[in-house]
């Protein structure tokens, strides 16, 4: 259990905080902008709002 | 545009709806009109009367309490209940427990409201309540999250609308907020002790405190003008895969800047740096999410000149735009050493609550009204007038605080020749009095608009016909 404590220390997990997130973000913003199908799919559900009119 | 046919089984439930509008515009004109009082004692203190009741003090919260979770929650239950059935195409998971929301919500206002003037306070801001009424809170707002996700898990559709992922952030992260905010130790049913102390405290406050920014005033409603500025422009939004963007990263973002309220205190100077650097790249989705709204009237911007509900909603982004600028801005912590403590942050505070959230509010309502109780606007110029009164209103307010917290900074930290201070503290507070005015005269004209649209609401909703107390059938939009 030892491993574990590197994660009590803030100088570690500042840093794995970022890059997980970071990446996580990057990860989004590749799926939402990098297929054009995907995206397409991904546009179409702007007129959800108009589909009880 | 065609009514959808529905089974009366599939009917949506209005009628929460509708109860949580009227008590948003009754809240909304309570709370102003305290707000306007209040004001009006900072600028002529014979106004206190002498009667402790009635202080800044007790009142201040009390008019926070109203305008925020009052209206300003009635008006995002009222308008989240709305949305998710309509986009999910479904009716709300259960009517009884949507309706002890309401109950519960509405008792919660009153007894912060009858705490805060008889001085039951846990002195945390925008969370006075102590701790039987946090209770209560924590169990409004877990079967208000039930509710919601139950309605979203039984949809129709198979894609959850981007207002209803606003929404549902909003839920879960105000829920996290209150109960860690609030965890204290009772000594009696009307006094507690907060867990925390000390600079921990400040930061947890403040975690509390600008996350309810973020997520209360923010986040809602950025689901409010997802559905609202579409629907009202008849245009879909400018682009979902922005929205999606949008989303993710001012989630992400907000979580982290709650300690730039904090700026040169007692607090580790790391957590200061990292909150005022996410402040500033916090500056590029709220500036995304703006431009998502407003670029939805890109070749439509002709309805702004005869829909007066329309330009409540497109200036209400303006103003989202210009606060969360000028956010950023006075995070930075040289900025901040000159604006912290002044009226510019009350300045900074009302742009965003008058401008932005109010704004929107309105226009929202002013959509939904018609339609809730299947009828027409009472008075369409008297919408147009609302909205000059809440845009003089609000531009008078801040642009009093704007003057009267730059020069109270420079003033505090003005130094003569010898080294000395060259202002007395009552010599800042006098030269602020007519800003004083002025801000109690632009809340004056806010609250006249305000009282407006009550008065235009209940006209409409009393000459409303066939419609009984119970659900209706969606009608066209």
């Amino acid at each position: 259990m030892e491993w574990l404590m590197w994660f009590t220390r803030l100088e570690n997990t500042k840093p794995l905080g970022l890059l997980i997130f970071f990446i996580t973000f990057c990860g989004i913003l590749l799926y939402v902008y990098g297929s054009k199908e995907r995206g397409e799919r991904l546009e179409s559900h702007k007129n959800m709002p108009f589909q009880d009119d | 545009m065609a009514s959808v046919a529905i089974g009366s089984s599939e009917q949506y439930n209005y009628d929460i709806v509708r109860k949580f509008t009227i008590m948003a515009l009754i809240w909304g004109a309570v709370g102003m009109l305290i707000g306007v009082f209040i004001a009006s004692e900072l600028a002529w203190p014979f106004l206190n009367f002498d009667f402790p009741y009635i202080t800044f003090g007790r009142l201040r919260p009390v008019h926070t309490g109203a305008v925020i979770f009052g209206f300003g929650g009635s008006a995002l239950f009222a308008t989240s209940y709305y949305i998710v059935q309509r986009t999910c195409q479904t009716r709300l998971l259960s009517d009884g427990m949507a309706s002890f929301t309401f109950w519960g919500w509405q008792a919660i206002i009153v007894l912060a409201a009858l705490g805060d003037v008889l001085g039951y306070s846990q002195g945390r801001e925008y969370a006075e309540m102590e701790w039987p009424v946090d209770l209560l809170i924590a169990v409004v707002w877990v079967t208000y999250a039930i509710i919601y996700i139950g309605t979203i898990m039984k949809r129709k559709e198979s894609h959850i609308y981007v207002a209803n992922w606003f929404y549902l952030a909003f839920i879960l992260a105000v829920a996290l907020l209150h109960i860690f905010n609030n965890l204290a130790i009772p000594v009696s049913l009307t006094k507690s002790y907060p867990l925390f102390s000390g600079a921990q405290d400040a930061m947890v406050q403040w975690w509390y405190g600008h996350n309810a920014v973020g997520f209360f005033l923010t986040a809602a409603f950025l689901g409010m003008m997802y559905y609202f500025v579409p629907k009202q422009a008849g245009r879909p939004i400018y682009s979902y895969r922005l929205s999606i963007v949008h989303f993710w990263a001012l989630i992400f973002m907000y979580m982290w800047a709650g300690t730039h309220h904090l700026h040169w205190t007692a607090i580790p100077d790391w957590t200061s740096t990292l909150a005022a650097t996410f402040s500033i790249m916090l500056l590029m989705p709220s500036w995304g999410g703006m431009i998502n709204g407003i670029m939805t009237m890109s070749g439509a911007w002709d309805k702004l000149r005869t829909d007066p509900v329309l330009r409540f909603l497109i200036v209400s982004l303006s103003f989202y735009g210009m606060s969360t600028f000028e956010g950023p801005m006075m995070s930075l912590k040289d900025v901040n050493a000159l604006s912290h403590y002044t009226d510019w942050t009350i300045g900074h505070v009302h742009s965003g609550a008058l401008g932005w959230v109010a704004m929107i509010s309105f226009g929202a309502i002013y959509h939904m009204v018609p339609r809730l109780w299947d009828t027409k606007m009472y008075s369409l110029k008297l919408i147009n007038v609302h909205f000059w009164l809440a845009t003089i209103g609000t531009l008078l307010y801040i642009t009093a605080m704007w003057i009267s917290g730059i020069m109270q900074g420079l003033m505090w930290r003005a130094y003569d020749d010898f080294g000395n201070l060259q202002y007395s503290f009552a010599e800042t507070v006098a030269a602020m009095h007519p800003y004083y005015a002025m801000r109690a005269l632009g809340g004056l004209v806010f609250l006249s608009g305000m009282i407006l649209m009550l008065y235009n609401c209940f006209m409409t909703m009393s000459q409303a016909k066939g419609v009984a107390s119970g659900d209706m059938a969606p009608q066209a939009a």
